[in-house]
């Protein structure tokens, strides 16, 4: 029985989010990374909101970004570890299309999750409720790049002894402009100013990795896995 | 037509050509360095606003250039050499590394030299001075990734792939700093307006700029020299090399 590229995207999507709610404290634990560690800054900092609320937006993106990469390390590891991976890059259908699906079901998983909890840290920030739509749309769009991002840092990495301190070295220079837009286009929301250049350059750089990195992962597989 | 390029793709040739070129590269950097110095540092007129603090981009800026195209080169050569499996683009490219690196730094260093009469502070998130640093960033990840692979050969072409996803990036991280600066304009740095900069200060300018590009040159030669030798160790022609 043959399964065309597209039907083999969705069937590893399937496979990934069956997966990933079987063992779901891969799902919980970077949240609570992302929880404990805007609970951080008020505690060092300081207690009142209105300068909370200043540096809010650059504490929920950093916040945000390193949660985000701590739950890289479950992208391909565990595949990579049961042969699982050389499996499907055997299976016929193109790297590239097989990444593509890992990646988007991580994203699904770990970056939505944690745009869904944002509320929760953004009202404890001081972050008022107007700004919230665009720090969602905002932290929607900068977590799928940074899974686009990540999965090439991911698929250079894999069996590496130190991979983790490496990924995060490699992955967080790359990511930068998006803690810029991002955390920019939250604080203009905040200060009720027009949010809709920082979100429109967020949206390139997605469309820019979700093109691109795919391949640039599958080649970083290629080197890593044979 | 493509002879000379699949001679450069031989280890052999390459090692000669740098061991030929080396003298060259490092005389001429001497001769072009040593008068942009004098010149710049000697007869150069101060400064209207900065007075001789000035004198300072006659190592900064051309530092400061070199750290990028040093990088181009390297994705460069990593690039080719993963396209076309040429294994000397990645001695080229892990040769190239430190010495970006180390210009990144310097254009750093005298950079936060320069910030301190002139900003009254040595580190400023200006725009130029962030990407740079983000650049230092990229090559220690670039040279991480090398090292830290047990199989060279897989080491090399990571690196490659790593520094080519770094080079599309490059120009995205500078203007998103800068768009980020402009943001935040106000609390920060006071900009200088370029002077049109007079003849007595740009020819020393101009001879450095040579100069690094050639002292690159000279230094790239050398190394690369040592990590052919390095790679090809197991090779008839390396003892033979080594022996005379």
């Amino acid at each position: 029985m043959t399964v065309s590229a597209w039907e083999a995207f969705w069937l590893i999507v399937r496979r990934e989010m069956r997966l990933s709610f079987r063992r779901p404290e891969q799902l919980i634990q970077p949240l609570v990374f992302f929880l404990i560690v805007t609970t951080l800054f008020p505690l060092g900092l300081s207690l009142q909101l209105s300068l909370l609320r200043d540096i809010a937006p650059g504490v929920l993106w950093v916040a945000a970004l390193l949660s985000a990469l701590l739950s890289l390390d479950f992208l391909f590891k565990s595949d990579a570890d049961d042969g699982t991976l050389e499996q499907l890059a055997l299976s016929g259908h193109g790297l590239t299309v097989i990444v593509a699906a890992k990646t988007l079901s991580h994203w699904l998983v770990t970056g939505l999750a944690l745009v869904l909890v944002s509320p929760i840290v953004g009202t404890a920030l001081g972050i008022p409720v107007e700004a919230f739509a665009t720090m969602l749309v905002s932290l929607a769009l900068g977590t799928l790049t940074l899974s686009w991002l990540g999965a090439i840092g991911a698929g250079l990495t894999i069996g590496l002894r130190r991979g983790n301190v490496l990924l995060s070295l490699i992955v967080l220079p790359l990511a930068m402009p998006l803690l810029i837009f991002g955390a920019g286009a939250t604080d203009r929301a905040i200060s009720g100013t027009n949010a809709a250049g920082a979100l429109y350059l967020l949206a390139a750089l997605c469309v820019f990795t979700c093109t691109l990195a795919p391949f640039a992962a599958a080649a970083a597989l290629r080197i890593t896995l044979e | 037509m493509w002879t000379w390029f699949y001679k450069l793709a031989s280890p052999p040739y390459v090692y000669g050509v740098a061991a030929a070129l080396m003298p060259w590269f490092l005389g001429l950097a001497l001769l072009t360095i040593g008068y942009g110095l004098i010149a710049g540092l000697g007869f150069a007129p101060p400064d209207y606003q900065q007075g001789d603090a000035f004198r300072i981009i006659y190592v900064h800026v051309p530092s400061a250039w070199m750290s990028e195209f040093v990088y181009t080169t390297m994705a460069l050569a990593g690039g080719i050499a993963l396209i076309w499996r040429i294994k000397v683009g990645h001695a080229v490219a892990a040769a190239s590394a430190p010495i970006g690196a180390s210009l990144t730094l310097l254009a750093l260093v005298t950079g936060s030299m320069w910030g301190k009469p002139m900003w009254g502070t040595y580190w400023a998130w200006d725009p130029r001075l962030t990407s740079e640093l983000i650049l230092l960033f990229l090559y220690v990840g670039v040279m991480s990734l090398r090292s830290a692979f047990e199989d060279p050969a897989r080491g090399d072409r990571a690196a490659a792939l790593l520094a080519v996803v770094g080079a599309v990036n490059v120009p995205i991280i500078h203007y998103s700093v800068v768009w980020w600066n402009s943001l935040h304009q106000g609390a920060t740095v006071a900009k200088l307006g370029k002077p049109s900069i007079a003849g007595s200060m740009l020819w020393p300018l101009l001879s450095m700029f040579v100069g690094f590009m050639l002292f690159y040159g000279a230094v790239l030669c050398l190394r690369l020299q040592g990590e052919v030798l390095n790679r090809e160790r197991q090779s008839a022609w390396v003892r033979e090399a080594i022996k005379s």
